[in-house]
This record gives structure tokens, C-alpha cells and sequence, in this order.
């Protein structure tokens, strides 16, 4: 959905994955290099890494695939046809 | 006064870290952001109260999904399957699929085709007027409370995890939303529903994932809580794991139920109501560009629900198998909410069944991770919020002040008394809020309104749209007979607490039972009294009836698309795949 011609609500979700993603993505990454006196319960499972990683993937490919420019070219090509 | 001592009241279950804080902070922003933004782009009527009907079928399918995903998912859910087990899920699949899938095939049309603004709106072109005040002051009353209740529960997590003040959590909850509600009105509501969506399963995803490696899979999770219930002498350990074949007798199961109060009370009435007639969920699918939009997004929305009970109810079981004190290493067993919040309670450190969630979510989620699992319960919470407060300033504006106050109101009169309403809504929710607190769980709460109100809904509007001998007379009295009706029922039971054995057909019946034994009495009242006054008195004609009717309202036909593109299609898949589940976890 876009809100008229404007910002795709996709594109505001890649924004959001993206950016929690990167900070949990890079929070575990120092984690595994300066591991915590007090660990949660599956910590060796390292989870703030892969799943930051995935996050941050998932908003990446969000915000590119409706990022206001792509949304702009499409609007207009529809609007030739 | 001291902020830190406003903020920090009690001692916290995690403590944040600063990427956990820039995370909270950063999704309060982009909400605000997104109010902002989208506020030029909400003028009209059309455009504030009904997102300028523009909706693709996914994003009006996740927002119909998400409006209902707030606290009483995250939070009470989690709670109810902690104290019932699986057959909590039941609210999830016999208690959602069906009927969703009916509102997209069989009711949506009619909402579509007559252009109404709201389930009242509907009721006052079917019945007249007096049905239409009836039942929009009644869903205002029921939204404000509901809305109440998202900013308790958010509120509690705000104690439980972070130890702030119950007072500051609504107080930000409650500012926040009013200022995006106010300013981009639905089409806000609806961006930042979508944007919660993935932030709850961003968020909540990992709890099932981790608790599922913990616990040895789904057969060491089932042998755990039989070991851990059977310690504690439980009576009936293996019903928690089973959703069907303990539902043979009340006694059998942890909810005091049988299968006739979870197939006819929740599954025919109470869910089939809350579904199809609850314009706070009702009002997002309103919202979809076309016929065929409308149509899929229910679907779209039943196929997510049905995987909500991996973040919900799992995580409820999971606490049951797993949970443990830090310090004695024994089980841990949460406990109703009054005796939790009691000062007894809170020297021994106890903690109710509400709180099962951000235990375990504290238990395997650490810095980062924890922040956006505490930003997804708050997105949770506020959709839960926005939803009621965007439904509520809608029927207000549209048939409480546009039918009944000031009829002559202008388009842009009734944005500016919207964009009002929705600050005074907020206001009155705060006040509600203070009142669930003194309820032993909010879904044993929530479960009494909607039988108070929605079940006889659903019997009115059902009736309306199938039948068209159903006449104004009989549709008013019919829904004012089964509204007081429910209310005279709760009201015995709490009065004389032996009535249960008549009200819900057992002694042992619990609450939860009780509600939906209520909302099947409540609606067959509405439709035996509805059938008979009609039958009383003079219908309205075929003509008057067009486009409201089933019979009488020609569909328009969709355009040729793909069998992948039909709602029949996506219906039955839904439905197989629902079936499946009730045989996997019988």
C-alpha cells in the first residue's frame, strides 16, 4: 500500500527490520568477542547474531524493493500505460 | 519529584541496556514519524475515517490480523495457556478461522457493496435508527474499555520488566497513540498496525525457537509438563497438551469446559460475533480498494492466525515446562494476578500468569534481543489501542454524533470532531485502564464484554443480512433483549456463584466456560425474540432491502483472475490446513 503516491508502508517495515537488525546484528558480534558475566539460558546459540543477521536482510531487502525512488519509476511507468 | 523515582517503582525482572533503549526509542519514533507524515494525507472523511478505501488485500489483511494482535494476544494469551494449556489455542483456530473465513466469503460483500462506514451504519440501513444507537453507544462503551485494557497490560510489562511506574507507562502509551491516531486517523492506524505486525513476530519469534531447543522439541516440552504438573499433583497433567479429547466433560480439562461450550459458545457465537461484527476488526477489511481485496485480506488474515499460538501459546507452555527460581532452583509456579500484586505476594516474589511472557522472554533474550522484544509487546499493546480508539472515533463521529447529535455535520466537521474524539477516547481509555486492575486475568475480563455485547450483535446482524423477513422492530428488540440478557446473566452468576450450574450446564464450570455458555444464551435469546417480533410485524420491501440482503443484493462479479487469485481458493487452503492442526494436536 502507499499512502497516495508517497512512502510504501513496506518501505517504513524495511526501515524498522533493518535498523533493529543492524543493532542487535553488531551488539552480538561484540558479545562474541567480550562474552557477558551474566548469561541468558542457550547463549552459545549466539541468537542476537543470526538473528540480527536475518532481520537486518529481510529490512534491506524491504526498503530497496519499495524505496521511494523504485515506488516513483513505478508509479510513473503505470501512469505512461 | 525525582524522575528516576517516578519511573522506577518496583525492582526490575531485566535490566536494559543502551542498544536496548535506543530500540524502544527508535520504534516510538517512527510511530510519531509516520502520524506526521501521513497527516497531510488524511483531509477527508473518506481519507481519515476509512483510509481513502485504498487498502491492497495484504495490508488491509495484516491490519484486520494485527488490530486484534494486542495485549490480549501477547500477554493474556500467553497467561491463559500457562493456567489452561493448549486449549487456549482453541481461541485461535475453532475461536478465529471459521468465522474469518465466513466474514470474507459470505459477509463481506454485503458490508462492501452497501458503502457503510460502520457496523452500525449498517444496522441503521437494515433496521432504522434505533438499532443503530443501540448498538454504536454499546461498541463505543466496549472499545474504550478494550482500549483500557491494552494500556494496563502494557503497563504491567512496563513493571514487571522494566520496573517503571504504572502510571508514566500509560501516561506515554496513552500520548503517543493519541497523537498518531489524531493526526493520520486510520490510514496511521493501519500503517503502524502493519509495522507491529512484523515487530511482534521480529520480536516474539525467537521464545518458541529457543524454548523448543530447551525443552528437547515438542515431545520433551509434552513429557516435561506431565513431569512438572504431576509434581505438583495437578489433577488431569496430560489435558494440558491435548486441545480435543479431554473436552468430553467439564471436569476433565484445566478450563472447566466441554466441547459444547468451545464448538457452539465460542466457535458459533462469541468468535463468529467478535469476527464479523466487531467494526474494530471489521472496519480494516472496509478499508480494501476492491470486492476481491476485501474478500482475500480475512483469508490473508486467518492464514497468520493460525500461527499465532507458535508465539503465544507456546510460550506459555514452554513456562510451564521450563520456568524455574533463580534461586532455590525448584519449579516455578505463577499464580492469579490479585494474589501476585498483593503485598504478600510481591515479599515472596511471585509472579502472576500474565507475566509468563516477558519471563521467558527475559530467560533466553539478552541485550539487543531484549529490546526488541519489549518494543514488540509495547507495538502489540499499542496496536491493541489504536485499533479501539480508531473503531470508537469512527461509530462516535459517524453514529453517535453525525445520527443523533448533529445531523447537518459537514466532511470537515466530522475530521475535526474525529481528530477530538480520538484524544478524548484516549482519555477515557486511561480511565478504564485503572479499573481492569482489579480483575483477577484481563482475558477472563475481555471474554465477559464480548459476551455482553457482541454475541446478540451477531445475532442481529446475521439475521439481517440472511433473512429479510427480519423487520426494524424485531431487529431492536431482539438485540436490546440479548444485551440485557447477558448482562442479567453475569450479573446473577456473580451475585449467586451457584447459578453457574444452571448458566453453563455444570458446578465445575470456570469462567471461561461460563462466558461462552453466556454468549450462546444471550444470542439465542436475541434471535428467538428477533424471529418472533418480526414474525409480528410488517417487513420492509424487496426494494428497501436491495443491497442489504442476501437475495436481494446483486454481487458484483470480480474480474477473471487466476485460480492462485481467488479467495475460494485461498479459503479452502486455509480450511485444510486448520483441520489438519486440530487432528496433529487432538
Amino acid at each position: 500500500m502507499k499512502a497516495g503516491s508517497h512512502l510504501s508502508i513496506w518501505f517504513f517495515t524495511g526501515l524498522c527490520l533493518g535498523m533493529n537488525g543492524a543493532l542487535i546484528f553488531l551488539r552480538g558480534i561484540y558479545e562474541t568477542m567480550y562474552p557477558p558475566v551474566e548469561k541468558v539460558v542457550l547463549y552459545d546459540l549466539h541468537a542476537n547474531v543470526w538473528w540480527g543477521a536475518v532481520l537486518l536482510i529481510l529490512g534491506v531487502f524491504f526498503s530497496l524493493r519499495f524505496s521511494p525512488a523504485r515506488e516513483r519509476a513505478r508509479s510513473e511507468s503505470q501512469s505512461k500505460s | 519529584m525525582n524522575l528516576a523515582l517516578l519511573v522506577l517503582d518496583t525492582p526490575t525482572l531485566v535490566h536494559l541496556s543502551p542498544v536496548d533503549m535506543v530500540i524502544i526509542v527508535l520504534y516510538f519514533a517512527l510511530v510519531l514519524g509516520i502520524g506526521l507524515y501521513l497527516k497531510e494525507q488524511a483531509n477527508t472523511g473518506e481519507d481519515f475515517f476509512m483510509a481513502g478505501r485504498e487498502m491492497t488485500a495484504w495490508v488491509a489483511g495484516l491490519a484486520f490480523l494485527s488490530a486484534n494482535l494486542g495485549s490480549l494476544e501477547l500477554m493474556g494469551w500467553a497467561g491463559n495457556s500457562y493456567k489452561y494449556g493448549i486449549l487456549a489455542a482453541h481461541w485461535y483456530w475453532i475461536g478465529a478461522i471459521p468465522a474469518m473465513l465466513f466474514l470474507a466469503l459470505v459477509m463481506m460483500p454485503f458490508y462492501y457493496v452497501c458503502k457503510t462506514h460502520s457496523v452500525p451504519g449498517y444496522l441503521k440501513l437494515r433496521f432504522g435508527p434505533d438499532s443503530q444507537a443501540l448498538s454504536s453507544i454499546s461498541f463505543a462503551f466496549m472499545t474504550v474499555l478494550m482500549s483500557g485494557i491494552n494500556m494496563y497490560a502494557m503497563a504491567v510489562v512496563m513493571r514487571v520488566v522494566l520496573g517503571w511506574d504504572i502510571n508514566f507507562s500509560i501516561l506515554v502509551s496513552s500520548v503517543t497513540v493519541a497523537i498518531y491516531v489524531a493526526l493520520g486517523g486510520l490510514r496511521s492506524a493501519i500503517f503502524n498496525e502493519v509495522l507491529q505486525f512484523f515487530l511482534i513476530w521480529a520480536g516474539a519469534l525467537l521464545i518458541p525457537i529457543l524454548g523448543l531447543i530447551e525443552a528437547g522439541g515438542w515431545t520433551g516440552l509434552k513429557a516435561k509438563i506431565l513431569a512438572n504438573l504431576t509434581e505438583q499433583h495437578v489433577a488431569n497433567p496430560g489435558a494440558y497438551t491435548h486441545a480435543w479429547s479431554t473436552l468430553g466433560n467439564f471436569s476433565d480439562n484445566p478450563m472447566g469446559i466441554n466441547w459444547v461450550g468451545i464448538v457452539f459458545g465460542l466457535g458459533a457465537v462469541i468468535s463468529m460475533g467478535y469476527w464479523t461484527t466487531d467494526f474494530l476488526v471489521v472496519q480494516r477489511v472496509l478499508s480494501a480498494k476492491d470486492l476481491r481485496s476485501a474478500k482475500l485480506a480475512p483469508i490473508i488474515g486467518a492464514a497468520f492466525k493460525m500461527m499465532v499460538p507458535f508465539i503465544v501459546i507456546l510460550p506459555g507452555l514452554l513456562g510451564l515446562a521450563l520456568l524455574r527460581d533463580p534461586h532455590t532452583g525448584s519449579l516455578l509456579r505463577l499464580v492469579p494476578a490479585d494474589l501476585a500484586w498483593s503485598s504478600a505476594g510481591q515479599a515472596q516474589g511471585l509472579h502472576g500468569y500474565d507475566e509468563v511472557l516477558p519471563l521467558m522472554l527475559a530467560r533466553y533474550c539478552g541485550p539487543g534481543l531484549l529490546g526488541l522484544g519489549i518494543t514488540a509487546l509495547i507495538a502489540g499493546f499499542m496496536s491493541g489501542m489504536a485499533g479501539n480508539v480508531s473503531a470508537f472515533t469512527t461509530v462516535w463521529t459517524y453514529d453517535i454524533y453525525g445520527a443523533l447529535i448533529n445531523k447537518n455535520a459537514t466532511d470537515e466537521g466530522k475530521v475535526r470532531m474525529g481528530r477530538w474524539v480520538t484524544v478524548i477516547g484516549v482519555g477515557i481509555s486511561i480511565g478504564t485502564a485503572y479499573l481492569v486492575m482489579h480483575a483477577q486475568s484481563i482475558m477472563d475480563y475481555v471474554q465477559a464484554l464480548f459476551s455482553f455485547f457482541i454475541a446478540p450483535l451477531f445475532g442481529t446482524v446475521i439475521l439481517g443480512m440472511l433473512w429479510k423477513r427480519a423487520t426494524k422492530a424485531g431487529g431492536f428488540w431482539g438485540l436490546l433483549a440479548g444485551t440485557l440478557s447477558s448482562i442479567g446473566m453475569y450479573t446473577w452468576g456473580k451475585l449467586d456463584p451457584t447459578a453457574v450450574k444452571y448458566l453453563a450446564l455444570s458446578d465445575k464450570a470456570q469462567d471461561q466456560a461460563q462466558n461462552m455458555f453466556r454468549a450462546l444464551w444471550c444470542w439465542l435469546i436475541c434471535v428467538i425474540v428477533t424471529v418472533v417480533v418480526s414474525l409480528l410485524t410488517k417487513p420492509k420491501t424487496d426494494a428497501e432491502l436491495k443491497d442489504l440482503v442476501y437475495g436481494l443484493t446483486p454481487i458484483p462479479k470480480t474480474e477473471h483472475v487466476s485460480i492462485f487469485q481467488s479467495p475460494i481458493f485461498w479459503g479452502v487452503v486455509v480450511a485444510v490446513a486448520f483441520v489438519i492442526l486440530q487432528i496433529i494436536f487432538w
